[in-house]
């Protein structure tokens, strides 16, 4: 008996053992598979990305949102939108990262490291849009050359930093000083170290705004390292590419920057209206600046099903650029009808606005709801394409949720 | 006495035997009860092996319906010239995702090759380009298009 006991306890204790080993061997598993995994990088993982948003392009990183992710009222982190045009800096060092200020309109240049900026210079937050000058490119006919964004290539996060203004008034700017380009740390996509991947940048009276930050955080924490940790300059309302990532050098120009993609066609469009597919000349095309008015439903999703009788609750944002939203529609008829939508001010100016209104339907069927936002200038959004342009830019038609009640 | 001791010795020998049996037997009860607990224990480092032959030889550039699964561009005549001149300094998708016609597709060779350290493509170049033009020309979408691919759910509130 006694044996026997012993055979019993003896066969358990293995098992358990056995299991035991099991489980622990199941825990180390995935350990041990990271390192591939991370030579199979993960967009998701690697920028904290929801994995509803959609990878557009991975040499560069492009990154959008869809517009149901985009239905908090602060932008978070994970559905924030990535546009890079070269490779992301590798082997940041916080301690060593500066910020020069030259240029042909500096009295003298000057070099900050971060903590003398952050030390020296007063701080602000404010919620700024950012959107994407190619937001919507994919719908322009005929198609334009470049990353296919449809709707999610916006956001408005809330930044924290110091006025540039502040900066250059410390710096001292000479009179003839029309315009600034930033520099970054990013890389050309051949590698090129003679090359940037962009160097954009805007005229005086956008960089001496109040609005206009040299930014170290975003949502209160650390900028995420896609987003141009540790210092990036943001300019709300105007093309996102305006706002530099990674930002280290400041240049205050006597002419309009001639930086990378600030020439050519890039982030500009026709002088002068053109027809569908026409040829435009260099030089007349030109700069983008404020983004025109738009709106975007973000609840719900796209394709509900309700009950007849039953009204729909609809939300989202509306913004214009430098403007601010002052009137916000929707018409469940494609345009025969709009009706007003309760629409809130800005937190702050460049800040996008909340709209919101219950949405009844007269019987069955398929619906698409459109929403229109109409600038304080009077603008509103066209239903149809905007203008044809080379690049596809500014695309600010109405957009639409199907519906159907059943 | 000597049986005694004769007694003794088979008692020990039978002894011996039956420990040897049972150290088998519980020897042979443990890899049962391993190998049911654990039963991919030996097919797995099979499949692992395989694994990694497949990825580094036979399949860097498998085709699945018709999709060069690497680069997720179209098989057709002139994908390598495509794969090896067009995707190494931006990926593929920035080819799939476009739609241009001939002469387009020419100029953003030339604006890359102008701006972009693009290398001269010699003899490839039409390779190239008759491959883009067939596989990724333009589409009527006119001045809006309908609404496409909705995913219909439920929604009570």
């Amino acid at each position: 008996m006694k044996r026997r006991n012993f055979v019993r306890k003896a066969v358990l204790g293995t098992m358990t053992t056995v299991i035991g080993a099991d489980i622990v061997f199941g825990n180390l598993l995935p350990k041990g598979y990271q390192p591939l995994a991370l030579q199979d990088p993960d967009p998701f993982k690697m920028f904290d990305k929801d994995k509803g948003m959609v990878v557009l392009n991975d040499k560069p990183w492009n990154i959008e949102a869809r517009a149901h992710l985009l239905d908090d009222q602060i932008t978070p982190n994970k559905f924030m939108f990535i546009r890079n045009n070269g490779i992301i800096p590798e082997d940041i060092d916080v301690g060593k990262w500066t910020l020069t200020i030259d240029g042909e309109s500096v009295k003298q240049s000057k070099t900050y490291t971060l903590t003398e900026l952050k030390s020296k210079f007063p701080h602000y937050t404010y919620q700024l849009t950012l959107e994407c000058g190619g937001n919507g490119r994919s719908e322009f006919d005929p198609p334009a050359k470049g990353n296919q964004w449809t709707v999610g290539a916006v956001s408005c996060a809330r930044w924290t930093g110091v006025r540039l203004r502040d900066i250059l008034e410390d710096v001292g700017i000479k009179n003839d000083a029309v315009y600034v380009g930033y520099h970054a740390a990013d890389v050309h996509l051949s590698r090129d170290p003679k090359k940037e991947p962009i160097s954009r940048g805007a005229p005086m009276s956008k960089i001496m705004q109040d609005e206009t930050l040299i930014a170290f955080e975003m949502n209160g924490e650390d900028i995420p390292l896609a987003h141009g940790y540790p210092l990036r300059l943001v300019a709300g309302g105007w093309p996102a590419s305006v706002s530099g990532k990674w930002v280290n050098r400041i240049s205050v120009r006597n002419i309009i920057h001639d930086g990378t993609k600030m020439t050519g066609t890039a982030y500009r469009v026709p002088c002068n209206p053109v027809a569908p597919g026409e040829k435009v000349k260099d030089e007349d095309m030109c700069i983008i600046e404020s983004m025109p008015v738009k709106s975007l439903i973000t609840y719900p999703k796209t394709g509900a099903t309700i009950k007849e009788g039953q009204k729909l609750n609809i939300r989202g944002h509306a913004w214009a650029g430098e403007l601010e939203v002052s009137k916000m529609e929707y018409s469940i008829d494609f345009g025969s009808t709009w009706r007003q939508c309760s629409l809130e001010k800005p937190t702050n100016r460049l800040a996008w606005q909340h709209f919101g209104v219950k949405v009844a339907f007269p019987k069955k069927g398929y619906y698409e709801v459109w929403a229109r936002a109409t600038g304080s200038n009077g603008i509103s959004q066209p239903m149809l394409l905007p203008g044809w342009n080379p690049k596809g830019y500014l695309n600010n038609a109405c957009h639409r949720i199907a519906i159907k009640v059943a | 006495m000597e049986d005694h001791i004769k007694f003794k010795q088979r008692v020990k020998a039978i002894y011996t035997m039956l420990l040897g049996v049972f150290a088998l037997f519980t020897l042979a009860a443990f890899t049962v009860i391993y190998l049911i607990s654990n039963p991919s224990v030996f097919e797995k480092s099979e499949s692992e092996a395989k694994y990694v032959d497949v990825i580094e030889e036979d399949d860097y550039d498998k085709i699945e319906n018709g999709i060069h699964v690497r680069t997720g561009l179209v098989e057709a005549e002139g994908l390598m010239a495509v794969v090896n001149n067009c995707t190494n300094c931006h990926s593929a998708k920035l080819v799939t995702q476009n739609r241009m016609n001939k002469e387009r597709w020419i100029s953003t060779i030339r604006w890359m090759q102008e701006t972009q350290n693009l290398w001269d493509l010699g003899p490839n170049e039409n390779i190239i380009v008759d491959y883009l033009v067939a596989n990724y020309p333009p589409a009527k979408k006119g001045r809006r298009e309908v609404l496409k691919d909705i995913e219909w759910y439920v929604l009570s509130e």
